[in-house]
């Protein structure tokens, strides 16, 4: 055990590790918070479509050789989200097959571009590294984790704000429009976030794996807790501890950092799921 | 009370959905101090009729038009139940204080006298000792209480209720009836989607018939 310590301090002298520490738990933090929304709107498989869209971004932006990717990225996911969360009802395709189309075509236009346009020699190291969020982690620079920074604290800030709007429109965004409520423009917003998430979770666990993160956290808490408060916070501090635990793991297992972090999650909702049953069955 | 004030005028409205009309060339008012039971066949409109009154649908033709200055977050609205609240993760208290997000436009938090009125509807509604208690453990009849007891929140001067006593059973449904009518007599304005036409008919001063289109007072 003190090798354990001794190591993880060792560790923990390298900026990067740092970087990653606090990239992770910002990330996962808000990540969670709106995991509870998109899930009981039946949005889950939003979180993975964006994510795709976000890799299609991905290889065009680096196509096109932009100094910093999120400037490409960020803007097309958060259109995309738009697209998908406000146009949902009264559209010709319906909403999962919008998001099955947008989805694989994103896929597939952008191992396509990334396999035309080739700069490196390991393409399938790279496409796999955007997938999977392999070592991105540990290669973050400075700048990229004050814009992860920057980022968590508007989501941070601006869910904390609309923190009982989100509830209403959630709950019951009929109620809500008829009672005054501005849906449209709060169903805008939580796309836009929805986006920014997708984009920060990226970074931390790879496109393919970025909707784990909204979608675990949030269905965990759900089978023990109770109030929307409850879930919320509940959600939020488990996916933060599941991603340290994971994160460190996998810095002292040597074993891959995103799919580490969701393993950690799919054992947490494990543990809640048995907790739910065991709870529900005692009443 | 015998003058008539109009509350809402609808002036030759058409709504529907896609190319199909369910409700044509309609005009109606409907006057301060009413309570009005809007009745019919499944299909003939009367749902599709409250959702234009709530907002919810645009109209193809005509309009709707609030009157006495009356703002969409003075009014109430009991919707059908969707699916999702049907899991849904949430205390009573929560549900029930959610109806005042309409009134103000970006104070994050409640006050005082939100949650005394908030107690006051779940006092009315009966739904007071289940404050704490989790939506989605609830009754049928428990939880279109609670649902009235939101309603009963936002609403000012207008009730909008859409089918209230489906699913319920017959003490419960008195129980609706019976807060409906108390509301009323206070004087709230009540519009009411029914499909009881023995009782839910009982305590209404007018009633709109989707299946005739004609008018009857009281």
């Amino acid at each position: 055990m003190p090798e354990l310590i001794e190591k993880l301090s060792f560790y923990l002298d390298f900026p990067f590790v740092r970087y990653a520490i606090i990239v992770g738990v910002l990330v996962s933090l808000c990540s969670s918070l709106l995991g509870v929304t998109l899930v009981l709107k039946r949005y889950s498989y939003i979180g993975d479509g964006l994510s795709h869209v976000a890799f299609g971004a991905l290889a065009i932006a680096s196509v096109l050789k932009f100094s910093n990717n999120m400037f490409l990225i960020l803007p097309v996911t958060a259109a995309v989200a738009v697209l998908l969360l406000c146009t949902g009802k009264n559209t010709r395709i319906k909403g999962d097959a919008a998001i099955a189309m947008v989805s694989v075509g994103a896929l597939a236009i952008g191992y396509l571009l990334m396999n035309i346009f080739s700069t490196s020699a390991n393409i399938s190291g790279d496409v796999c590294t955007t997938l999977f969020g392999s070592t991105s982690i540990l290669t973050l620079k400075a700048e990229e984790v004050y814009l992860c920074i920057v980022l968590s604290c508007l989501v941070l800030l601006t869910f904390a704000l609309f923190y009982h709007k989100i509830f209403a429109i959630t709950f019951d965004e009929n109620f809500a429009r008829a009672t005054g409520v501005n849906t449209n423009l709060f169903n805008l917003l939580i796309a836009v976030i929805v986006a920014i998430i997708i984009v920060l979770a990226m970074n931390l666990v790879g496109a393919l794996l970025a909707s784990a993160l909204v979608v675990f956290p949030a269905l965990s808490a759900m089978r023990v807790f109770k109030s929307f408060f409850s879930v919320t916070v509940a959600a939020a501090t488990l996916s933060v501890v599941c991603s340290l635990v994971g994160i460190l793991i996998a810095i002292l297992a040597g074993t891959p950092v995103g799919s580490t972090i969701v393993a950690a999650d799919i054992v947490a909702f494990g543990l809640f799921y048995s907790a739910g049953l065991i709870r529900n069955g005692g009443n | 009370m015998n003058e008539t004030t109009p509350l809402i005028k609808c002036r030759q409205l058409t709504l529907g959905y896609g190319s199909k009309d369910l409700v044509r060339d309609l005009d109606y008012e409907v006057n301060v101090g009413d309570y009005l039971c809007i009745i019919g066949q499944n299909g003939s409109g009367k749902t599709t009729f409250l959702r234009g009154l709530a907002g919810l649908l645009s109209p193809k033709s005509g309009n709707i038009e609030l009157c006495e200055g009356l703002k969409r977050s003075e009014i109430g609205f009991l919707p059908q139940m969707n699916v999702v609240q049907k899991d849904f993760p949430a205390s009573v208290e929560e549900i029930v204080l959610s109806a005042f997000q309409g009134k103000f436009r970006l104070l994050p938090l409640y006050g005082r006298a939100q949650r005394d009125r908030a107690m006051e509807c779940m006092a009315l509604t009966r739904t007071e000792s289940l404050r704490k208690s989790c939506f989605r453990e609830l009754s049928g009849g428990q939880k279109q209480r609670v649902l009235l007891a939101r309603a009963l929140c936002a609403a000012d001067r207008l009730l909008l209720l859409d089918e209230p006593v489906t699913g319920l059973d017959p003490e419960s449904t008195e129980t609706m009836y019976h807060v409906i009518k108390d509301l009323h007599q206070q004087g709230m304005t009540i519009v009411m989607v029914t499909h009881d036409v023995e009782d839910g008919l009982d305590d209404a001063t007018r009633v709109l018939n989707f299946d005739q289109i004609s008018v009857k007072g009281k």
